[in-house]
């Protein structure tokens, strides 16, 4: 035999057992794959081998966060004063609603004192940047820049300015893999804001749709409700709104209607997003949601 | 001459691109039809350098693939270690095919490759419409003789350099 290169001198390029070594790989790939699907115990190597692929992350964003900064860097003395005029009044803006949202607050917290409830205690909340986006199509996931050294855990829910994004669902030490709430595998518990009917909200796949598919024909739902995490999950710190819904269709002769709903976080367009650290576990050096 | 211990660094740098590429964001079109860049290298070194870069090699960059598109562990690496095997196997075969009938090759394999993920997914209850596995089998096809040439530039110029 051959080869087709003269200059290959093999005395035989076939190597010895490849059969055995391929059998034994294909053995510890199902067995991978198996004890992966079933149990979490394979969180440690997954953490390991995600340090390993970090410089890979960074590597692909490196592009991206250089041309960011040679804009940053360059723009004109102009357009940073026009910002800077602009996000004043923005702040101001922010400000005067904030105003009233404390009072708000403070009135909240003494009707619930009054009904003898607990008053919920404000969540802590921190930015992180969104490193790579989940370049498998069935899989809608993002990795962050912060891990377990800045207190990022399992199961912590993620926000934009407008909405839920999702949860972290693989916490490593300088990155986290999040999951979208759009993902086909993720469910998050939610109520309708108008009336407090509770449902789940079911990712479709599609970064503009979620679906509810559990309410009967006869629920007090219609189009435009707001819908908000309920927080009965446990993941989910309660009234970050999810959802707008915009599709209502009754279906008579089934058991549930039809509806969805549109995400009120842009899914597919953020950069930065915030992290929650609910009630009073609170980060190192984080700062306050105000 | 093409002493394959020599080959290491520029083919590794090959291999990083592919998983970079791999991993690279894209608008949610191209991402469909994105090219299994990896499976693409491995069938082509393997092929060229059996003896460095056989099933050992795609199980491991399996592994990284898994972990950085968050698949189940184990699932990628099993997919290009069965098509790494079949390109070793016969890789004398397939070195002296013309460019046509090794394309026609890289689509069996390819459609392999997304065949096991799809299995798996499957398996493991991760929902996933079956059409859109065919998008990067069709894409890594129609650049397969592309890559062909450009790996190949880069072995004559190792074989002839080193």
């Amino acid at each position: 035999m051959a080869a087709a290169r003269p200059n290959n001198q093999h005395r035989s390029t076939r190597t010895p057992a490849l059969g055995l070594r391929f059998l034994l790989l294909a053995v510890a790939s199902i067995l991978l794959l198996v004890v992966d699907h079933r149990e979490n115990h394979l969180d440690t190597v997954r953490k390991a081998l995600g340090a390993a692929v970090y410089p890979l992350r960074v590597i692909v964003d490196a592009p991206v966060s250089t041309l960011r900064w040679v804009r940053e860097s360059t723009t004109d003395r102009n357009r940073l004063l026009l910002e800077n005029s602009r996000l004043n009044a923005e702040r101001l803006l922010t400000h005067a609603r904030l105003q009233r949202f404390a009072a708000l607050e403070s009135e909240n917290a003494r009707l619930r004192g009054m009904l003898d409830a607990t008053s919920r205690v404000r969540d802590q909340v921190q930015v992180a940047e969104i490193l790579s986006v989940s370049s498998n199509p069935f899989r809608h996931t993002l990795v962050i820049d912060k891990g377990t050294q800045d207190n990022v855990f399992d199961g912590q829910a993620i926000i934009d300015a407008n909405g839920v994004i999702g949860q972290i669902i693989e916490a490593g030490l300088l990155s986290a893999q999040g999951v979208l709430i759009s993902d086909p595998d993720h469910a998050l518990p939610v109520e309708v804001n108008r009336n407090g009917l509770r449902t789940i909200a079911v990712g479709t796949g599609e970064f503009d749709r979620l679906d509810l598919p559990f309410l009967p024909n006869n629920a007090d739902i219609r189009d435009g409700d707001l819908l908000v995490t309920s927080g009965l999950g446990g993941s989910f710190p309660p009234g970050y709104p999810v959802a707008i819904v915009d599709n209502v269709t009754r279906i008579p002769q089934g058991p549930f209607a039809d509806i969805s709903a549109r995400p009120s976080a842009a899914l597919n367009q953020v950069r930065e997003i915030m992290l929650i650290w609910p009630g009073d576990v609170r980060p190192t050096d984080v700062a306050d949601d105000e | 001459m093409s002493n394959e211990r020599g080959a290491r660094l520029p083919v590794l740098l090959c291999i990083v691109a592919a998983l970079i590429l791999s991993i690279v964001p894209m608008p949610d079109l191209a991402i469909r039809y994105r090219p299994d860049w990896a499976a693409l290298t491995l069938i082509y070194w393997s092929m060229a350098l059996p003896r460095s870069y056989s099933v050992g090699s795609a199980w491991l960059i399996g592994l990284v693939l898994d972990v950085a598109q968050g698949t189940l562990l184990g699932q990628h690496a099993l997919a290009l270690s069965l098509i790494t095997y079949l390109t070793v196997k016969f890789h004398l075969q397939l070195r002296v095919f013309p460019l046509s009938q090794m394309t026609a090759t890289v689509l069996g394999l390819l459609g392999l490759y997304q065949f096991i993920l799809f299995w798996i997914n499957g398996v493991a209850g991760t929902y996933a419409p079956a059409v859109t596995y065919w998008g990067p089998v069709v894409t890594g096809t129609l650049l397969w003789p592309l890559i062909a040439v450009f790996f190949g530039s880069i072995r004559y110029r190792l074989a002839r350099g080193s």
